[in-house]
C-alpha cells in the first residue's frame, strides 16, 4: 500500500514542478520583457536563456508523467484530461518562449510613449498565467474550486485584450514606416497569444472539472 | 451418480460465478485498475469463504420454502434455475438466480404436491423489492459522504487515484464474500436436504457439516465461473458502469456488497434481535438488481439526469418473469425424470394426526375440533394430507402450516453406535449425555425428539430471545438437525 501511494507522491511532485516552471516562465516574460524595452540586453538575453532551460525542463517532466500515467494506468477516467491540460499549458510555455525569441531576433525599436502599454500587455499575460496554474493546481486536488480560477483568467485575459486592441490602434495612428507598424503590431499579437493560450487551457480546465465531479 | 445429480447446481454456480462476478470486480478489471487475475483470485478465494461461513442463513430461508429431498428432484429444480436464467439473459432480462431457484422450488412444490410456506414466500418477494430500494438508499447516503469528504480534503487525483485502486480491490473482497454468503444458498440450497449425512471433524477440533461441504463446492463453482468466463462480461458490465466515475463505481460496488451482506449475515440479524429491532429475513437476492439500484441511489443524488427509468419495470418484469419460467421447467422436467427416466424425485413424506400430534397442535393454538374428523388418521404424501386439510374451511394457512410441521412422521432410532460418533466438537457434553439417556427408544416427529432431549436436559431447551440466546438458540436448531440425521431411518421402511 506504502508503495501504491508512493508513486503516486512521485508523480505528484513532477505535475507540481511542471507547474513551478509554468509559473516562473511567465514571470521572467514580464521581467524579460522590462529589461527589453529599458534596454538591458544581457538581462534580457540572460532570462530568455532561463526561459529557453525552463522550457526543455518542462517538457522533459510533462513526457515523463505522461509516460509513467500510460506505462502504470493511472487515473484512466481522467488521464485524456490531465494529459491535455499539461500538453497545452506547455503551449503556454512555448508561447513565451517564441515571443522572446522573436524580440531577440527581430530587436524591434519600441518608441518610449509604447513601452509602458507593452509591459502592461506582458503583466497582464503573466497573471492569466499565474492564475492557470493555480486553476491547474485546483483542478488536481479539488475540482470544485477551478471556476475561481477559471474566472480570474477569463477577467485578466479580457484585460490584455483591451490592452493589446488599444496598443495596436495607437500603433497604426503612428506616423512610421508601415513596416514598422506592422512589426510592432505582430509583437503585440505574440505577447497577447499568452494570455490567449491561457484562456484556451482554461476553458478546457472547465469541461475536465466538469467531468471530474463524481 | 451424486456428483451427476449435483453437475446442475455446479453449472448454475458456475454461471452465477460468470455473471455476478462482474458486479463485483467488472469496474476494476475493465479500467485495468485491478488486473484480472488478482481480481478472480481474490474473488474465488473469498467467494468460497462466504459460502461456507455464512451461506446457512440464506439457505435457510429457501429450506423453509420447500425442501427437495430426493437428489433427482434438486437436480431438476437447479437445471429448471439454471436454464431460466439461460433464456432470461437471452431475452435481455435483468435475470437473477435468486429468483429462479424460487420459482424451481416451488415447481418442485407443486409436483409433488408439498405446501408452499407462503409466509416465507412472502418474505422472499418483498426482499427482492427492498433489495434494490435498499441498495439505492445506502449508494445514495455514501455517495453524498464521499463527495462531501472529498470536498473538504482537498485530495490529489493521483492520490485518489490510488486510494480507489485498493478500494476496488478490499470493496471487490468484501463483495466477494458476501456473493458467495448470500448467493450460495441459490446454487447448493436446494441439494442441502436431500443430500446424505457425510458430515466430518477436521483436525479433531472444526466441525464441518454437510451443508458447509455442499457450500464450499457450490462457492468453488461460482469461483471457477468467475475464473473462466467472467472476463468478457467484466469489460461489459465494467464499462457500462465505468462512466459514473471511479470513485461513484466503488459506492456502487460498497452498496450492493452490503446489501448482499445484509441479507446474509446471522450476526446482523442477532445483533438487531437483541436490541429488539426487528430482523433482516436472510434470503438469496440479486447482485445484479442490487447494482441496478445503486446506480439509480447515485443517478437520484446527482439530480435524477439520464436515469433510465424503464430499467425498472424489465426488473419488476423478471420479478414474475423468472420464477414462472423456472416454475413451469421445473414442473416439466420433474414429470419427465419420473416418468420417463424413473428417477426419484420426491421422497413422500408421510404425516399422521395422532393423539399426540393433535394435543402439540391445541399448544399451538390449531382448535382441536377443527382436525376432529382427521383424528388418528394417516397419510403416504403431503399431496393427500393437503386434499384432507383443504375440506376443512375453519383452518387457516398459519394453521395448516402447524399440521404439516407437527404431522411430518419421520422415524428415529437412537442406536448406541449412532451415540458414540457423535460430536463433541459440535454438541455440549450434557447434550451428549441426554441423547445417551435416550438409548434404544423410538420417536415418530422431530417434535418428539426435541422434547425428550429437553426433558432429560436443558442444554437442549430453547431460551427466550436475547442478544447471547441467539446464537445460543441458533446452535441449538443446528445441533437438533445433526442428532436428527444422525438418528433417522427411512420411515417408509417401518
Amino acid at each position: 500500500m506504502r508503495t501504491l501511494f508512493a508513486k503516486s507522491r512521485i508523480l505528484e511532485s513532477k505535475i507540481d514542478e511542471f507547474l513551478d516552471h509554468t509559473s516562473a516562465v511567465s514571470l521572467l516574460f514580464l521581467e524579460a520583457v522590462r529589461d527589453y524595452l529599458n534596454g538591458r540586453d544581457a538581462e534580457f538575453e540572460s532570462r530568455r536563456q532561463q526561459v529557453s532551460d525552463l522550457e526543455k525542463e518542462a517538457d522533459r517532466l510533462r513526457l515523463d508523467v505522461e509516460r509513467q500515467l500510460y506505462a502504470e494506468t493511472l487515473i484512466p477516467e481522467s488521464r485524456g484530461d490531465v494529459l491535455g491540460l499539461l500538453e497545452h499549458t506547455d503551449e503556454v510555455i512555448n508561447n513565451v518562449k517564441s515571443a522572446l525569441m522573436q524580440l531577440s531576433v527581430e530587436k524591434p525599436r519600441i518608441p518610449d510613449d509604447l513601452g509602458e502599454r507593452y509591459v502592461e500587455l506582458a503583466d497582464y499575460c503573466t497573471r492569466a498565467v499565474g492564475e492557470l496554474v493555480s486553476g491547474v493546481r485546483c483542478f488536481l486536488r479539488n475540482a470544485v474550486t477551478v471556476a475561481d480560477c477559471v474566472h480570474k483568467v477569463t477577467f485578466w485575459e479580457g484585460e490584455a485584450d483591451k490592452v493589446a486592441e488599444r496598443l495596436k490602434r495607437q500603433i497604426f495612428e503612428m506616423e512610421i514606416d508601415l513596416c514598422e507598424r506592422l512589426q510592432l503590431g505582430s509583437f503585440v499579437a505574440h505577447i497577447d497569444a499568452v494570455a490567449d493560450m491561457a484562456q484556451d487551457v482554461a476553458d478546457r480546465l472547465t469541461i475536465s472539472a466538469i467531468k471530474r465531479s463524481i | 451418480m451424486i456428483l451427476l445429480f449435483l453437475s446442475s447446481g455446479l453449472f448454475l454456480g458456475w454461471s452465477l460465478g460468470a455473471n455476478d462476478a462482474a458486479n463485483i470486480f467488472g469496474t476494476a478489471v475493465a479500467t485495468r485498475m485491478v488486473r484480472f487475475r488478482a481480481a478472480a483470485i481474490t474473488g474465488g478465494i473469498f467467494i468460497a469463504i462466504g459460502a461456507v461461513v455464512s451461506g446457512g442463513g440464506p439457505a435457510a430461508t429457501l429450506g423453509k420454502l420447500g425442501a427437495v429431498n430426493a437428489l433427482g428432484g434438486s437436480f431438476m429444480v437447479a437445471l429448471a434455475a439454471a436454464l431460466a436464467v439461460l433464456w432470461m439473459t437471452r431475452a435481455g432480462l435483468p435475470v437473477s438466480v435468486s429468483q429462479a431457484i424460487v420459482g424451481g422450488i416451488i415447481g418442485w412444490n407443486l409436483f409433488t404436491g408439498s405446501a408452499t410456506d407462503v409466509s416465507a414466500l412472502i418474505t422472499i418477494v418483498t426482499t427482492w423489492v427492498v433489495c434494490p430500494v435498499l441498495s439505492a438508499a445506502i449508494a445514495a447516503l455514501l455517495f453524498l459522504a464521499v463527495r462531501g469528504v472529498m470536498a473538504r480534503s482537498r485530495i490529489h487525483i493521483l492520490e485518489l487515484d490510488a486510494g480507489t485502486r485498493l478500494g476496488l480491490l478490499v470493496a471487490g473482497a468484501f463483495g466477494a464474500y458476501a456473493l458467495g454468503a448470500n448467493n450460495v444458498a441459490n446454487v447448493m440450497g436446494v441439494f442441502v436436504p436431500a443430500f446424505p449425512e457425510t458430515s466430518v471433524r477436521l483436525f479433531g477440533v472444526i466441525h464441518v457439516s454437510t451443508s458447509q461441504q455442499l457450500f464450499l463446492v457450490g462457492g468453488l463453482a461460482i469461483a471457477a465461473g468467475m475464473y473462466t468466463y467472467s472476463k468478457r462480461v467484466m469489460m461489459t458490465v465494467g464499462r457500462g458502469l465505468f462512466k459514473l466515475s471511479p470513485v461513484a463505481a466503488l459506492i456502487v460496488v460498497l452498496a450492493e456488497s452490503i446489501v448482499l451482506f445484509v441479507f446474509a449475515s446471522e450476526s446482523l440479524q442477532s445483533w438487531l434481535v437483541a436490541r429488539g429491532l426487528p430482523p433482516i429475513p436472510l434470503v438469496p437476492v440479486s447482485s445484479s438488481q442490487a447494482v441496478i439500484g445503486a446506480v439509480i441511489g447515485i443517478a437520484l443524488v446527482k439530480g435524477g439526469k439520464n436515469m433510465r427509468i424503464g430499467l425498472l419495470g424489465r426488473i419488476g418484469a423478471g420479478w414474475v418473469a423468472t420464477p414462472a419460467v423456472a416454475g413451469v421447467v421445473a414442473f416439466l422436467g420433474l414429470f419427465f425424470l419420473q416418468n420417463v427416466f424413473g428417477l426419484t424425485v420426491h421422497r413422500p413424506v408421510p404425516y399422521a394426526l395422532s393423539e399426540p400430534v393433535l394435543e402439540r397442535l391445541a399448544e399451538e393454538g390449531v382448535a382441536e375440533v377443527a382436525l376432529e374428523e382427521l383424528r388418528g388418521s394417516r397419510y403416504p404424501s403431503a399431496r393427500s394430507l393437503r386434499s384432507a386439510l383443504d375440506g376443512i374451511e375453519t383452518l387457516d394457512a398459519d394453521e395448516a402450516r402447524a399440521v404439516f410441521e407437527y404431522g411430518r412422521v419421520e422415524r428415529f432410532e437412537i442406536d448406541p453406535a449412532g451415540i458414540e460418533a457423535l460430536d463433541p466438537t459440535l454438541l455440549t457434553p450434557r447434550q451428549i449425555e441426554a441423547v445417551k439417556a435416550l438409548a434404544w427408544q423410538t420417536f415418530e416427529h422431530r417434535w418428539m425428539l426435541h422434547e425428550a432431549l429437553e426433558r432429560k436436559s436443558s442444554d437442549w431447551s430453547v431460551l427466550p430471545e436475547s442478544e447471547d440466546s441467539h446464537f445460543w438458540n441458533r446452535r441449538l436448531v443446528r445441533n437438533l438437525a445433526y442428532v436428527a440425521d444422525a438418528f433417522r431411518v427411512d420411515a417408509a421402511s417401518h
